[in-house]
């Protein structure tokens, strides 16, 4: 998934002068997760550089440098130090074009790893993605395998309105199914490695199934998604696991046909529970599809607390939470 | 406008990078013993030349010089001496360890213990420290016990932060030690709000924080020194310049232009620039900062100029971004050579001593280490899962409680 994020940085630096990359360590050294590695060599330093570590400093730039006319793709180094640029994020950049009437906009695309399963504690494993999707104005994006990831980077890039990237560490070098004890599977060995050169579009707002299945259906992504596949062979259930890949804005439509069809959801993210992007998804599935529901809709999701070091994977929301989550819908 | 230049966009970059020469004649230190010493009732404007200089005490012949010179007995500096042997000792022990597996993450102070160390010994342990990751020497010098520190790095069950925080977090209250944050720069501002309450009770206590060169770049960095302009605040606002945020030189938290201590004297507050590779120009100019803050003359700015010489932390590695010889060229050379020969200048120490100390120090790391992983290492031992939920609120809410129910601890 690295060298997929990186291609599609590649072809949009050569496509377009006004694309320009900054963020903290991402130049000469090319990102600590290397996402950035020889786009400086490459295309120059002053199309892919360092940033001083001020995060709200960095996204301010952007939006400067936006209102401009260019497209600033930032790194935010990891999720969990997003919040000094919180309120250039939520007060600036997704209000810029509605306070102006369209005179100003900036289409900046934030990237930032998230996500637990590297013992990172609570400083490098945090999904703080619902306190962007409660956010007017801003779009927000979680891929969860390479070909998404450069398709979905490129369209965020392209987007005009500024684009919340999040991107799944535990990801950035396998696929991760949430069976920890398991050795380590490269990307290689995955159908969704398979990442066409050049330019291609994945575009925002459109969901994917990432399993067709009858019984129940999965909402799930980034990490989630893999471990929504691992969790639903596992209680041996005929789970419709869709990949939900844009948060917002929300591919509503296949959703609905899919807990149509199945009548039965569960709802998986790493994030803490309580007003997490979750609550959302229920209300709307609630909404929508009410009629159609056999079960009450279920929620998998991290504990309301901060990610704890010691405690990975009983914070985690595994393959066996999620399966024991799919059996107690399917008897209810 | 048709004669306009033509903007271009600068971006900074280092001297060297790997394969490049090390050339650090540019930063030929000044003289020992060259800047004075003001009265600590002194305005920020006469402290430029402290902002933009260097105070040092020791020469290259390992005298202690100058007005600067806090003419410690030989006591102090030997126990300063100890202290920084046991922290780079602990360092290579916990590194080698993360290395084994027996943990996830470890940081190294190696080549800036003097800064922590210095400091530690200067003020009492009422005072209230926000240290950053890198300041373990201050634990160390002030004696909290290595099993404990080797207990919180490997998050085992007699863990002080009970599994929650990653390696290198420590929390020590009753050592005047802040728990360290993993968001850099956060506890700049939150040491002067200490020292603001101090100042606000009648108390006696003064406050000390410190910030890495990247990390001054940070909002919270210069919301610390409009604070404790403002309100005067009997804080130390100590600035630890290693050269190197990760593979982000100096420059890219605008040291090109200036000297990070100059900072200070745009809002007015007394600055000093120190060679931090020098035990006693540290404990000096700490000790000068103290006493302003306790005369209730406020905050003082204190840039350590030194070098990072070990990686960034188990997860990197800096030969990708600069050349390996930087270290061993460093011009203020080692914190613990230095004051050795010092020392040994004084004749208050040998080099049979100097040895049998380095050894007695890996022993008392190794024997610490051995009771800490008898306990157990990262995944062998830990504090019980429910103590996960605890903590969040003081009380545990309802819906905490009902998550661990659920958990099944
Ligand atoms: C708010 C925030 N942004 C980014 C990081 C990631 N990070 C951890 S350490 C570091 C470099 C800090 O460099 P410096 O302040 O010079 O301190 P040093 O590590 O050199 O002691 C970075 C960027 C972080 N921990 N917190
Ligand atoms: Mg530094």
């Amino acid at each position: 998934m690295v060298q997929a994020l990186n291609s599609a940085l590649d072809v949009m630096l050569a496509r377009d002068p006004d694309v320009l990359i900054f963020g903290e360590d991402v130049g000469y050294f090319g990102g600590v997760f290397r996402v950035t590695d020889g786009l400086q060599k490459k295309h120059g330093l002053t199309r892919c550089f360092d940033a001083p570590i001020a995060e709200g400093g960095i996204v301010a730039a952007a939006i400067g440098m936006g209102a401009y006319g260019l497209r600033p793709v930032v790194e935010i180094q990891f999720a969990d130090y997003i919040y000094p640029a919180y309120d250039q994020l939520v007060s600036e950049a997704a209000r810029l074009r509605y306070r102006s009437a369209g005179d100003f906009f900036a289409p900046l695309t934030v990237r930032t790893p998230y996500g637990g399963g590297i013992f990172g504690g609570q400083t490098h494993s945090q999904s703080p993605e619902a306190l962007f999707t409660h956010v007017a104005g801003l779009k927000t994006v979680v891929p969860s395998n390479p070909h998404d990831a450069k398709g979905l980077l490129i369209a965020a890039i392209e987007d005009d309105d500024p684009v919340m990237f999040f991107e799944p560490k535990r990801l950035y070098n396998g696929p991760f199914d949430g069976w920890h004890d398991k050795p380590v599977e490269p990307w290689s060995k995955h159908p969704a490695s398979d990442v066409p050169e050049g330019h291609y579009v994945v575009p925002l707002g459109k969901a994917a199934i990432a399993r067709a299945g009858a019984d129940v259906t999965i909402l799930a992504y980034g990490t989630m998604v893999h471990v929504a596949l691992a969790a639903a062979a596992h209680a041996e259930v005929d789970a419709e696991v869709i990949d939900l890949r844009t948060l917002v804005p929300l591919d509503l439509e296949s959703i609905v046909a899919s807990v149509e069809k199945t009548g039965r959801c569960v709802i998986v993210h790493e994030a803490t529970r309580t007003s997490g992007f979750g609550a959302e998804l229920a209300a709307l599935v609630q909404e929508h599809c009410f009629y159609a529901l056999e079960a009450p809709i279920a929620r998998v999701a991290g504990w309301d607390t901060p990610y704890p070091h010691a405690f990975e994977w009983e914070y985690f929301p595994g393959p066996k939470r999620v399966a024991d989550a799919l059996r107690a819908v399917m008897a209810a | 406008m048709t004669n306009a230049t033509k903007l271009s966009l600068h971006v900074p970059a280092p001297k060297a990078r790997p394969g490049d020469p090390v050339d650090f004649s540019p930063l030929t230190p000044p003289p020992a013993g060259a800047l004075g010493r003001p009265d600590i009732a002194v305005h920020a404007e006469d402290t430029r030349d402290h902002a933009r200089g260097l105070i040092r005490v020791l020469n290259d012949e390992g005298e202690a010089v100058g007005a600067w010179n806090p003419r410690l007995n030989a006591e102090v500096l030997r126990e300063g001496l100890r202290a920084m042997m046991l922290t780079r000792a602990f360092d290579d022990r916990m590194f080698r360890m993360q290395r084994q597996g027996k943990t996830s993450f470890y940081m190294k102070c190696t080549g800036e213990e003097a800064v922590a160390c210095a400091a530690a010994l200067a003020l009492p342990r009422d005072d209230m420290c926000f240290p950053t990751y890198r300041q373990q020497g201050m634990l160390i010098a002030r004696a909290y016990p290595l099993v404990r520190m080797m207990n919180h790095i490997y998050s085992n069950a007699a863990d002080p932060n009970r599994g929650r925080q990653m390696p290198v977090h420590y929390t020590a209250k009753a050592y005047g030690f802040f728990s360290i944050s993993g968001n850099l720069a956060t506890q700049f501002p939150q040491a002067v709000g200490w020292a603001m309450a101090s100042a606000y009770k009648g108390d006696t206590r003064i406050a000390t924080a410190y910030i890495g060169d990247g990390s001054t770049s940070e909002g919270d960095f210069h919301q610390a020194l409009t604070f404790a302009s403002v309100y005067r605040a009997p804080v130390i606002l100590n600035i630890v310049n290693n050269q190197w945020a990760i593979s982000s030189f100096q420059g890219f938290a605008g040291a090109g232009e200036s000297t990070f201590a100059a900072r200070g004297l745009g809002y007015g507050l007394p600055s000093l620039r120190v060679d931090g590779n020098d035990f006693l120009a540290v404990f000096a100019a700490t000790q000068w900062a103290a006493e302003r803050a306790r005369a209730n003359l406020g905050a003082t700015v204190i840039e350590h100029y030194t070098y990072r010489a070990a990686p960034h932390s188990t997860s990197d590695d800096p030969t990708r971004y600069r050349p390996a010889e930087e270290a061993e060229k460093w011009p203020l050379g080692d914190p613990i050579e230095r004051l050795k020969k010092h020392l040994i200048a004084r004749g208050e120490w040998s080099e049979a001593k100097h040895k049998a100390l380095d050894k007695q120090v890996v022993e008392e790391v190794r024997a610490a280490g051995k009771e800490s992983e008898a306990i157990g290492t990262l995944g062998q031992s830990r504090p019980s899962v429910k103590e996960m939920f605890e903590d969040v609120y003081k009380d545990q809410p309802w819906h905490l409680r009902r998550q661990r129910q659920e958990l099944g601890v």
